[in-house]
């Protein structure tokens, strides 16, 4: 069996850098925050969230006839459309149509999808620079790792990391953490290269059917300079990015941004259809297991994600433990339902990396049962019989107990004297990660069913 | 052998989930009791634009000219203001490279946003709206709609190559959260109210 990720254990180390944890925390939930806030000022919010999930699941339950018509459609414009059935066929294509046009460095925005796809490493193995334009992304791609959140893919460094790293990478002052510095630096180093590059690189947030276009939300505009300075836009888009009609972008635009971070909305939220005058415009839709997750009762809400984060703002399993612990392309409550569907024995301890609060749920703007969904991946690999020895052996004494209401009450009863006198052995021991950090409370002097019966059972009766 | 679309087209066929989901009714636009200007301007400024009103064009210039007294180069789309280089004239995005200030024309504006709508029509060559160092937007204030979907209903998002809803500068919290204007875009956006002397809508 394939090795697992291990997030327990690499969020323990994150949460072992104090500062950085409880920066990470505080900045995070102050996202949620601002989401809280913004979403006050929308009286019609819950409607708009069932409005964009009727939309989200009227496309994909008409999911061909929308492919069809955006093809048709953006041909119309003029645009090249591509398919690729995987992230291999995906990096092809583009490698080809770079290669066609002889391009040597090309800038890109934020994709999720280009991550998904491993691209920039592929690209940069045939010899073509690859240059994030976003800052966030920028410094992820300098420090050698994949965003670690959706949004804002830098936010678990702090700003003194950020000075280190740009002093050794494009000559700042090591001594200035200040982040107006550090964002002037960048934009001083990115600005050559934007005017340099021969080709730009987006991912899309939606797809338009009825007019074949597609629309990239963005805040440092970096998607824009892309698509508007190099003649050639190539755009990934996953197969789940459609939705019917131009004025449905009402709906998600208003709520992308006061979900992610509080705004009205990102911005810059741009919208191509064709190729501009002088350009020429690829588009390269992308399965990569979409249409099998598309068959899934359980799952298949899930693709009605638009990659907000409002979901790991408000995870506390997130918060403290950071995006990097989830070792894959999506972190947080999404990514714990998104990436098994990719490769379940890699990431099949990632349903237990939750809480289960039911929090992701209750803020996801398009209605995905998020907490749901975890719970049945965890059925799931218990099913193939993946779930990890300490898991298996208390599980089936938690299962055998809570059936047999006697066995329950004699556990509960005897938990009292077992919990106060034996409790590291049962909860701390090296096969639980998740007790190594925190204290079980006090426990009461008598169970509640003994409390029931002494105050409240004679009154009910 | 079938092609990857054939491919992808068939696994979707087979696995869409049924049954299929009706398409449900967008919400009706709404009169706003609330003025729309004061409210634009508000959300402008809380996304990092400012903006002021110009009684005419020569108003406009001056305003211009005091609110960035040391630019060189004044890169123009619209008649109002004549600036130091048309964009019409220019062959490649890539002249814009020095552009202290471009000035453009919005024909809608979003209040809910501050957002002002901008099309390839409007900014001649689109790296005008993203290579300039500051960006100056003329908007008649009676261009103003409500909200996103009023904004929608209005347009024809696929009558351009381009189009994009510019809410505030360039902005990047990608330090820490703390929120930066000019992060790779238009370091300040200012909007101009300034009544349109010819209506017609390009």
């Amino acid at each position: 069996m394939t090795r697992a990720v291990a997030p327990e254990r690499r969020a323990e180390r994150f949460i072992a850098l104090e500062e950085h944890e409880s920066t990470h925390d505080r900045l995070v939930w102050g996202m949620r925050q601002h989401r809280d806030q913004a979403v006050a000022g929308v009286p019609e919010w819950e409607g708009l969230r069932e409005l964009a999930s009727q939309i989200k699941e009227h496309t994909l339950t008409n999911l061909d006839h929308y492919l069809e018509q955006f093809e048709e459609n953006a041909k119309k414009l003029g645009t090249h459309v591509h398919w690729a059935r995987d992230t291999g066929e995906h990096n092809a294509i583009v490698y080809d149509v770079l290669r066609t046009h002889s391009v040597r460095s090309l800038i890109k925005s934020k994709s999720m999808l280009q991550e998904e796809c491993g691209m920039t490493p592929y690209l940069e193995k045939r010899g073509i620079t690859v240059t994030e334009s976003d800052l966030g992304e920028r410094i992820q791609q300098l420090s050698h790792e994949p965003p670690s959140h959706i949004v804002v893919p830098a936010i678990h460094k702090l700003r003194t990391d950020i000075a280190e790293l740009f002093a050794r990478e494009i000559g700042s002052d090591p001594k200035n953490a200040e982040p107006h510095y550090l964002t002037e630096a960048m934009r001083a180093n990115a600005r050559p290269r934007f005017l340099a590059a021969d080709a730009a690189m987006t991912g899309a947030n939606f797809a338009v059917a009825e007019t074949g276009g597609f629309v990239v939300c963005t805040n440092e505009g970096n998607a824009d300079i892309g698509a508007s300075v190099p003649p050639l836009h190539i755009a990934s888009i996953g197969i789940e990015k459609l939705i019917p009609r131009a004025r449905d972008l009402g709906v998600f635009v208003r709520m992308l941004s006061r979900s992610a971070l509080g705004s009205p909305m990102t911005q810059y939220t741009s919208h191509f259809h064709g190729p501009r005058r002088g350009g020429e415009l690829h588009v390269v839709l992308v399965d990569n297991t979409r249409s099998e997750r598309l068959g899934s009762p359980d799952f298949w809400h899930a693709l009605k994600c638009i990659r907000c984060g409002a979901c790991m703002n408000t995870c506390p399993v997130y918060r403290r433990g950071g995006g990097l612990s989830y070792g894959a392309t999506y972190s947080g409550p999404i990514g714990v339902i998104l990436d098994p569907g990719f490769d379940l024995e890699k990431y099949r301890e990632l349903p237990f990396h939750s809480s289960l609060c039911g929090s992701c749920t209750q803020v996801c703007p398009v209605k995905i049962d998020v907490s749901d969904q975890i719970y049945k991946w965890r059925r799931v690999v218990a099913a193939r019989g993946m779930l990890r020895l300490s898991k298996r052996v208390g599980m089936s004494a938690l299962g055998a107990t809570l059936a047999h209401p006697a066995a329950f009450r004699a556990a509960e009863s005897a938990a009292e004297t077992a919990l106060a006198g034996l409790p590291r052995f049962a909860l701390y021991n090296p096969l639980n990660p998740w007790g190594r950090h925190r204290e079980l409370p006090d426990v009461p002097r008598t169970t509640f069913r003994q409390w029931y019966l002494e105050h409240r059972a004679k009154e009910d009766r | 052998m079938k092609t990857a679309r054939e491919v992808i087209l068939d696994a979707v066929r087979r696995n869409v989930p049924r049954p299929a989901v009706a398409l449900p009714p967008l919400p009706a636009s709404r009169t706003q009791e609330e003025p729309l200007l004061p409210r634009f301007r508000t959300e402008l400024e809380a996304m990092g634009g400012r903006s002021f009103a110009a009684a005419d064009a020569a108003a406009a210039r001056t305003r211009i000219a005091e609110l960035f007294a040391d630019a060189k180069v004044v890169c123009s789309a619209v008649p109002e203001v004549p600036g130091t280089c048309r964009v019409e004239q220019l062959q490649d995005p890539h002249e814009l490279r020095d552009v202290d200030v471009g000035v453009v024309r919005s024909r809608l504006g979003v209040a809910e946003a501050g957002a002002v709508w901008l099309t390839q029509e409007d900014l001649v060559m689109n790296a005008l709206g993203v290579l300039s160092q500051h960006l100056v937007v003329l908007l008649d204030p009676g261009a103003i709609v409500a909200t996103l979907h009023d904004a929608y209903a209005r347009l024809d998002a696929a009558a351009s190559p381009y189009g994009v809803f510019m809410a505030g500068p360039s902005a990047t919290g990608d330090i820490e959260g703390v929120i930066i204007h000019g992060a790779q875009g238009a370091r300040s956006l200012t909007v101009l109210f300034l009544h349109e002397q010819n209506h017609s809508i390009r």
